[in-house]
């Protein structure tokens, strides 16, 4: 599964139409709208997260852009602090895209920043706060 | 096996240690050690065999005595950095429990509860050499005038410091799953509705009781590893229960024997006395413990080379069962299964993680192992034994 998170930008115009609607139906995205603020004729924000096939992504976010949604990856940048993390393991079970994962036999408990989504679950499931997310950064990136 | 091929005593092995000659090996080298040359060769060659665990231990704490104040005070109520200790003691002794939250803490108002700061995070803080806000209130006595204080402190200042852990290394524990619909935040981490995960927490083969499953030599008087520094096994820990379902090789398959242990808290190390906060549950603090096993004779031995596929334990379910004291458990797994990764609950395929550390554990059996060919650590005998079960090897075989 695909995750990644976006910061969406709509024109005034496309705040009455249903387009997150048509993003599920048509390109069988899931989503989690993390934060939203929009006003009828106005225009309006959103923080959402995608999770599907990574094609199906591609081309829903393309439809947003024909639609002249302005689209940004939020990349919320994760990092671990190695001198805190104990290894025990506990976010393993959490991280829904495997980017923090054991090592098998030793049970070394890595972490690979490219696979990670931002969604920020580990965060809190750490006994030590070892994992921190800052969404200071938006990534502009090209789709 | 009354009689024993291999009969060694403490004072010989310590004899060993102190002329540099002692054969030492870790509870993971010692799994092929046993299985290569069996308990008799094994016993006769290696003379202790050192063990190891890392993760949360709950009823954990530290005593205090945080000297006097100018006019004396004895102490009612005491905080560290807003965390209360249990004042009722004496004047100015205090017990600090890893559990207790800071008293602003929201606890679970918004739920789950993140429980940033408590007991645990206050010896961590004081073992890391942090200055602390202490602050007491008392009533007045003659002998005791002033009614309150306030004052920064480290733990070099505090006249005495002891950790004190009532209950300690568990010998086994429950693997936990929810079969309920909705997700639990639990002293065993999140666990997903409908049995999606399973955490575990235990060091198996590694763990120190459970390479001493009928408490042949781990009493009162065992000096170890405790938080990086020295301590010692001081009585059975609280809710200690040898009477359990046992495998052929002795282990409980179920949560069974738990110690006591204590030390002082000054020579301890903050990498290895960590505060947790568990979402939704609280706080509570992570022990460094590691055990060394005498190898008296070769029953010892063979206890010693006990690995993951031979140490079983329940699976439970922590959506309903476990809060509700139902005794029922979801079929039965081996430590070897729960490291794979996935194992098998009701017929369907479970990705499991552990919540203690295995990269801890071994660090610790290894510093163990070399504190002892250093000449730096001999062994406690103890002077009294846990209770134990009555069980034997032949009775199986
Ligand atoms: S934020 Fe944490 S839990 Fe989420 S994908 Fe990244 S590593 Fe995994
Ligand atoms: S839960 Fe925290 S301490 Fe444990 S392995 Fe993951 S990052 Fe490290």
């Amino acid at each position: 599964m695909y995750t990644r998170i976006y910061f969406l930008r709509f024109p005034k115009e496309t705040s009455d139409q249903p387009i997150i609607y048509y993003l599920v139906k048509r390109y069988d995205v899931e989503f989690n709208i993390l934060k939203a603020d929009i006003l009828p004729q106005r225009e309006g924000i959103m923080i959402i997260e995608f999770k599907g096939n990574r094609e199906n992504i591609r081309e829903a976010l393309s439809y947003l852009k024909d639609l002249e949604v302005q689209v940004e990856r939020l990349a919320g940048k994760v990092s671990r602090d190695d001198e805190k993390c104990f290894q025990c393991g506990a976010c393993t079970g959490i991280c829904p895209v495997g980017a923090l994962y054991m090592q098998r036999p030793e049970m070394a408990v890595l972490f690979d920043p490219d696979r990670c989504s931002g969604c920020g679950l580990c965060v809190t499931a750490c006994p030590v706060r070892a994992m921190t997310v800052s969404f200071d950064q938006v990534v502009v990136e090209e789709f | 096996m009354s009689e024993y091929t291999v009969n060694k005593s403490y004072a010989e092995i310590n004899a060993r240690i102190r002329a540099g000659e002692a054969v030492v090996a870790t509870a993971e080298e010692m799994i092929d050690i046993v299985r290569e040359d069996g308990p008799v060769a094994a016993a006769r060659r290696i003379d202790v065999v050192t063990t190891g665990t890392f993760s949360t231990m709950c009823s954990s704490g530290a005593f205090f005595n945080f000297g006097q104040t100018t006019p004396t005070i004895k102490a009612a109520k005491v905080w560290i950095n807003k965390v209360q200790a249990y004042a009722g003691l004496a004047a100015i002794d205090i017990y600090l429990g890893a559990t207790e939250p800071a008293e602003d803490d929201p606890l679970n108002k918004v739920y789950p509860g993140e429980f940033r700061y408590g007991g645990g995070h206050v010896i961590e803080d004081l073992v890391a050499g942090k200055t602390v806000l202490l602050e007491a209130k008392a009533y007045a006595t003659d002998c005791y005038a002033n009614t309150k204080c306030k004052k920064e402190l480290c733990l070099a200042d505090m006249p005495h410091a002891l950790l004190c852990n009532p209950r300690n290394g568990y010998q086994n524990y429950n693997c936990a799953v929810n079969f309920s619909d909705k997700t639990v935040h639990t002293y065993m981490g999140t666990l997903k509705p409908k049995c999606r995960n399973a955490n575990y927490c235990s060091a198996g083969e590694l763990s120190p009781l459970l390479n001493d499953p009928l408490y042949r030599t781990i009493g009162l008087g065992t000096r170890i590893f405790l938080g990086g520094g020295i301590g010692y096994v001081t009585w059975h820990g609280t809710q200690h229960n040898p009477n359990v379902l046992r495998s052929s090789g002795g282990t409980p398959r179920q949560p069974a024997g738990t110690m006591m242990v204590q030390g002082d808290l000054k020579q301890m190390s903050a990498r290895w006395l960590r505060g947790v906060s568990l979402q939704g549950y609280g706080c509570s603090l992570a022990v460094g413990l590691g055990v060394p096993i005498p190898i008296l004779n070769e029953e010892i031995a063979l206890f010693t080379g006990v690995s993951d596929k031979d140490i079983f334990t329940q699976v439970i379910d922590y959506g309903h069962d476990y809060t509700n004291r139902i005794q029922r458990n979801y079929g039965e797994v081996s430590y070897a299964e729960l490291r794979s990764g996935q194992i098998k609950v009701a017929g369907k395929k479970v990705p499991t993680a552990p919540l203690s550390s295995r990269v801890k554990a071994v660090e610790i059996a290894e510093t163990l192992k070399r504190w002892i060919l250093d000449k730096k650590f001999q062994l406690g005998e103890p002077v009294a034994h846990f209770p134990t079960a009555d069980f034997s090897l032949d009775d199986k075989e």
